[in-house]
This record gives structure tokens, C-alpha cells and sequence, in this order.
């Protein structure tokens, strides 16, 4: 029998029985919607990482302490860190930058204007912010070398921190109280909204100074910088920077550049660190999305043998009229694959579907694979194929006597 | 060509081995013309069916040679035995074998579809159905599922089914023994119309009024002919009284 009419027959075996295909098809529609998902969730994951990391501003090359070396409370001066004069020497001597910017952060009431927040982000800065975060002033002006050179107790308001506090009146000028300090306000960032976890605008500025005498404590290394940004010119100074900074804090920290305690990374180091830990996060659900095809296969083979074993007698019928072993072995086969590839192409629907619903829904960021589709297609007919081919051999394997004899 | 349709010499089935072996046949020679009709009688486990479905080409023999239109197809392989089947064999079952979720035509299309010379398009099978089902006397039932037709019009499908392919031979298996009466007598008569037309038929059968119709019967007893007479004789008639 030709192989077009193989299918047509193959196809109405199928359709005697629509509940149980559906029912087979199932696992085989689990299997693939899972894998398309997983990997759409996975590489959404991915995207939206790399979109945080690139969101703290262009061409960042990130100071972080080494705690290989020293680890915390130990190696020489302290704990590990930079201090306020480590950033002063790289925004003087390191050519080719914008910028850098330090931030620590304390949690502190703010009161001002006759109202009292609880909670702020108090975060203690250099002038660098603005242009390494590309985050700009809209009132006054903001925090300058000398304010943290002098521990000036001023304060530049983020958006909605400046709303709440003072509405429509300026505060550029008003006295707020950060803890128990008081403070002058200077000035009013710009909105900016929330990027990544951080939201600007509920945030307090004041000199790194200032908060490292008035909010930590010394012995804890509260006067030391956990992590500064420094902000390259463009993509192109970025090897010189990197190489001016390893010299500048090896020299100011008295260690050898070759083991430096403490570590350069670029957003492109650090998305390319996070991908592989998304990769691993991937592969697990590869293999569960790929376990539960193997499952679908296994019910594929199920039905299917149920089936030859119905039809015992059909494949007997048709032997005596003229089928030869490969044409029933074909017709099987064919159920099984047309099982597994329709389960295939209602499990990528609904993987696409499922997938456009979460990002729809804002639960989770997802981004389909374009080759996941293809490949779900290629897994599914393997499947089908493979748990195929013991039934249909099975069945073409008959002895039309006996087939034709049983009830 | 031969005149012989069936030929078969020394034909031995044997079922098992050592003590539990079960000879189904024993040294069975047959020599049946072209366009002969021959009824096949004998009791219960006389080796009829194991008979038909050797020369059936649905089995082989355990030894012996058996030669269909000329050709030795006693060790043909399995796919050339069933393109044998196809091409120039019409069976006839007692249980009809229809495809039951299948239309009549559907069921009668089906040898067509597993042809390999003379590949017909769909039409083509389709029409040939309507025309094969129509010579049967079934034009006005083509549509119908076996479960919507009498016993005697599922065993004229099956007729019509066996000879699609316009097949040499008929191979019939107690074609009537699944009938009441009147039924039967009209499956004769078909099968009587289509060795008018010069098809070789060889049935088997419990029924002399059955076997009146052949124009030859046959005996079987424990895998051996013991008779084999030209109908008419008034021998076969005196036994059905
Ligand atoms: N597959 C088989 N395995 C073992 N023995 C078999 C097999 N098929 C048939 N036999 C034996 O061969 C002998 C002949 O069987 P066969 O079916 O040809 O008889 P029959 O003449 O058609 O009988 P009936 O009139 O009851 O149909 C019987 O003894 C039977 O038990
Ligand atoms: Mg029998």
C-alpha cells in the first residue's frame, strides 16, 4: 500500500477511537508545552537579568572587595573594602571615565515638612551618582566632592520621597531629620521610577562621608565601601579603565596586582556569570520536560499495544487480503507517530500560548525560544517513532491464521 | 498455461512435534481445472480448514509442493504470499470479517488498496466497489455498515470484497454456516452465478444442499481424501435424505 493511503488508514484507526487518542496524545502535549515553556521561562529569566544589570547605567566596571583574600575582619587594614579616599583617587587619577559612584545604604526615618516616613533608603553617595547611573537633578543641585569632603550634612531628596515630605512647596533649602541628624536639603532628583528592585525616587541622598561617621560603625568596616561603579567613557576605554584601576588599588592597598583583594567586573562578566547559573537552572527542566515525553512515549506504547491486541483480528483480515507485514507495521507505526506529532503540534500551541499568557499576566518574564518549537517537533515524532515501533512490529508480526481465528 | 488452477502433490501439515504432533494433513494430492466448483465436506478436525488456508497461501505446508496457476508457491516468502492472496485469491469467511465501522464499499475497497500492480486511484477503487457491489445485488446498500445489514447481505460484501481484484480462485470457509436457510440458498446461488462466469471456487461445507450446488465434492477424513466424485452422482443425494 502507498504510503499516503498507509496514513489515511492509519488516520481512521485513530479517529474509531477520539477519546483514547486525546487521552494518549496528553502526555505527549504535556511533555512538549513543557519544554517549550521551561525554556521561554528560562531564557525570559535570562533577559531580564541582563536587562537589570545593564539598567545601572552604560559602560559600568563594578569595584568589589576580594573576599578570597582577607574575607571579612581579616587581611591587612581591616576588613576589605575601599574607603572614601580609594574613590576620591580613582575619580582624580583614572582617565577615560564619567564618573564613579559608591553607595551604602542605611534604613532610617525621615522627617520633614510636619510629616514623618518611615523606613528609607538613606544611601550615602558621591558626586559621581548622577552621570554613572544617568539619574539627573531637577531642582537645586546634587551632592559635591566637598559636602563629602567636609561631612556636610546635606541631603538630595529622590522624587517621591520630596512629594511626600513637602507637596508642592520647594524643600530645596528646608531642614529634614534622617535619624536623629538634621540635615539641609539641597536638592530634588528627577523621577525615575523603579529599575530592577531599586526604586529611585524613595530613596535619600547624602554624602558617603556623613553616613559612614553618623550611621555604621568603624569596627564592623562601616566605613568601608562594599562596592563602587565606575562609569567608562564608552565601550572602548573600558580595558584601559580596568587596567588603570588594578594598578591605582593594588598601589593604595599595597598588594600585588597579579592576586588584588579585590575583583573588576563588567555587566557583561556579570550577565554572562548569571547566564550560566540560569543555563544549569535550564538543563533541570530540560530533563523534567524531556522525562515527561518519555512518559507520553511510554503511554503511546500502551494504547498502542492495547490496540494491536483489539485489532488482532483486523490485521488478520487485512493480511488475507493482501497486506504484507511492512504495510501493517507502517499503519501502526503511523498511528503511534501521528499520535505523538499531533500531541506535538497541540502541545507546542499551547506551550506558545502558555508562554505569551505568563508575560501577559506580568507573573514572569518570558521569551520563546524560537528553535524550542522545532525541536519539540523532532522529540515528538522521535518519541512516537521509538514507542512505535515495538507495537507495529508486534502486530506486523501475525500470523494471519491464528489473527483471523481470535475473537 | 496450465489448465490446472490447483495442483498439489504429497501436501502434509503436521501441527507440533514428537508426541504431541497432530498430522492435519497426510499426503494430500488435489488437482483442481479452471473454473471448477468444488465443495469440501468431511467431519469435524478432518483437515478442511487447515486445507483452504494452504491453499490460501495464508499457510504453508510442513511438506509437499503446491502449485497455484502454474507457479510453486508452497515456499514463497510472506510478502509474495500475500501479493498472491491479493491478486488472485478471494476469500470467503464464515463469520463474514467485516470491518465493522466501515461503510460497504469501504470494506469492499480494501483488497484494492493493498494491491501493487494495476495501482487504482481512489475513484478508480471506489467505483470498481460500487460496480462489484452492485453485481452481488447490494447497488442500494453501499453506504451501509455491516451492523446495518442482514447476515446474507454481510456474506454478499464479503463476497463482493473477495472479488474485487477480479481474483482466479474463490476460497470459501463455510460460507453459509452463520445462515438460516433462505439466506444460504442465496449465497449458493451467487457463488453458482460466479462460477457460471468461470471463477474457480472451492468451499467447504457441513451442508449437502450446500454441496448440491458444487459440481464436485471432495471427502476429508483425518488429513486424507477418501472420496472425490463428480456431483450429480446420485450417491451424494441419497446421503442428504
Ligand atoms: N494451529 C494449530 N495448532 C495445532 N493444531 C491445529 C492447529 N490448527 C488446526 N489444528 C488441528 O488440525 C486438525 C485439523 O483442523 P482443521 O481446522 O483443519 O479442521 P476442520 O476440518 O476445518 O474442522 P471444522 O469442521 O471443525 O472446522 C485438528 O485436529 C486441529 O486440532
Ligand atoms: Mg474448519
Amino acid at each position: 500500500m502507498s504510503f499516503g493511503r498507509t496514513l489515511k488508514v492509519a488516520w481512521e484507526g485513530l479517529t474509531l477511537n477520539k477519546v483514547r487518542s486525546v487521552l494518549t496524545m496528553l502526555g505527549v502535549i504535556i511533555g512538549v508545552a513543557a519544554v517549550i515553556v521551561m525554556l521561554a521561562v528560562s531564557s525570559g529569566a535570562e533577559a531580564e537579568i541582563a536587562d537589570q544589570i545593564n539598567a545601572l547605567g552604560p559602560n559600568l566596571v563594578m569595584v568589589m572587595p576580594s573576599f578570597s583574600r582577607g574575607g571579612l575582619g581579616g587581611g591587612q587594614g581591616g576588613p576589605p573594602g575601599l574607603s572614601y579616599d580609594d574613590i576620591e583617587a580613582i575619580a582624580h587619577d583614572v582617565t577615560g571615565i564619567n564618573g564613579v559612584a559608591a553607595e551604602q545604604t542605611t534604613i532610617q526615618t525621615v522627617s520633614g515638612g510636619g510629616t514623618t516616613l518611615e523606613s528609607i533608603s538613606i544611601v550615602g553617595t558621591t558626586a559621581g551618582l548622577p552621570e554613572v547611573r544617568e539619574y539627573a537633578v531637577a531642582e537645586g543641585r546634587f551632592l559635591s566632592e566637598e559636602d563629602n569632603a567636609r561631612t556636610n550634612r546635606v541631603a538630595v531628596l529622590g522624587y517621591s520621597v520630596a512629594q511626600e515630605l513637602f507637596a508642592d512647596q520647594s524643600p530645596v533649602g528646608q531642614k529634614i531629620k534622617i535619624g536623629s541628624t538634621q540635615f539641609t536639603v539641597i536638592g530634588v532628583m528627577k523621577e525615575k521610577g523603579v529599575v530592577g528592585t531599586t526604586d529611585y525616587d524613595g530613596r535619600v541622598y547624602i554624602p558617603i562621608t556623613v553616613l559612614f561617621k553618623k550611621y555604621t560603625s568603624s569596627r564592623l568596616g562601616g566605613d568601608k565601601v562594599r562596592l563602587a561603579y565606575v562609569s567608562a567613557e564608552s565601550k572602548d576605554t573600558m580595558d584601559s579603565v580596568m587596567s588603570q584601576l588594578t594598578t591605582l588599588l593594588s598601589q593604595r592597598h599595597d598588594v600585588d596586582p597579579a592576586a588584588p583583594d579585590f575583583n573588576l567586573m563588567t555587566q557583561d562578566s556579570i550577565i554572562d556569570t548569571a547566564a550560566s547559573t540560569t543555563e544549569t537552572f535550564r538543563d533541570l527542566l530540560a530533563w523534567v520536560a524531556a522525562v515527561s515525553l518519555l512518559v507520553g512515549g511510554i503511554g503511546i506504547m500502551n494504547i498502542m499495544l492495547v490496540s494491536v491486541t483489539e485489532r488482532t483480528r483486523e490485521i488478520g483480515l487485512r493480511q488475507a487480503l493482501g497486506a504484507r507485514p511492512r504495510d501493517v507495521q507502517l499503519q501502526f507505526l503511523l498511528e503511534a507517530v501521528t499520535l505523538s506529532l499531533a500531541g506535538g503540534l497541540v502541545g507546542v500551541l499551547l506551550g506558545v500560548g502558555g508562554s505569551r499568557l505568563f508575560n501577559a499576566v506580568g507573573s514572569m518574564r518570558t521569551e520563546l525560544v524560537p528553535a524550542s518549537i522545532p525541536l519539540a517537533f523532532v522529540a515528538a515524532a522521535a518519541v512516537g517513532i521509538f514507542f512505535g515501533y515495538y507495537p507495529a512490529t508486534k502486530a506486523a508480526q501475525l500470523d494471519p491464521i491464528e489473527a483471523l481465528r481470535r475473537e | 498455461m496450465t489448465r490446472l488452477s490447483i495442483e498439489t502433490t504429497e501436501l502434509t501439515k503436521v501441527y507440533g512435534t514428537g508426541e504431541a504432533a497432530v498430522h492435519a494433513l497426510r499426503s494430500v494430492a488435489l488437482q483442481i481445472q479452471r473454473g471448477e466448483f468444488v465443495a469440501v465436506m468431511g467431519p469435524s478436525g478432518s483437515g478442511k480448514s487447515t486445507l483452504m488456508n494452504i491453499i490460501g497461501c495464508l499457510d504453508r505446508p510442513t511438506s509437499g509442493s503446491y502449485v497455484l496457476d502454474g507457479e510453486d508457491v508452497s515456499q514463497l516468502s510472506k510478502d509474495m504470499l500475500a501479493d498472491v492472496r491479493n491478486r488472485q485469491i478471494g476469500f470467503v469467511f464464515q463469520s463474514y470479517n467485516l470491518l465493522p465501522r466501515m461503510s460497504a464499499a469501504k470494506n469492499v475497497m480494501l483488497p484494492l488498496l493493498y494491491s501493487r500492480n494495476g495501482h487504482l486511484s481512489d475513484r478508480e477503487c471506489y467505483e470498481r466497489a460500487i460496480a462489484v457491489l452492485e453485481s452481488v445485488g447490494l447497488g442500494d446498500r453501499v453506504h451501509h455498515r455491516p451492523s446495518e445489514l442482514s447476515g446474507g447481505q454481510q456474506q454478499r460484501v464479503a463476497i463482493a470484497r473477495a472479488l474485487a481484484n477480479y481474483p482466479s480462485i474463490i476460497l470459501a470457509d463455510e460460507p453459509t454456516g452463520n445462515l438460516d436457510s433462505a439466506s444460504g440458498e442465496e449465497i449458493m446461488e451467487l457463488l453458482g452465478q460466479l462460477h457460471k462466469q468461470g471463477t474457480t471456487i472451492v468451499m467447504v461445507t457441513h451442508d449437502f444442499k450446500s454441496a448440491e450446488h458444487a459440481e464436485r465434492i471432495i471427502h476429508l477424513l483425518d488429513g486424507r481424501i477418501v472420496s472425490d466424485e463428480l456431483n450429480g452422482a446420485e450417491s451424494v443425494r441419497e446421503k442428504s435424505r
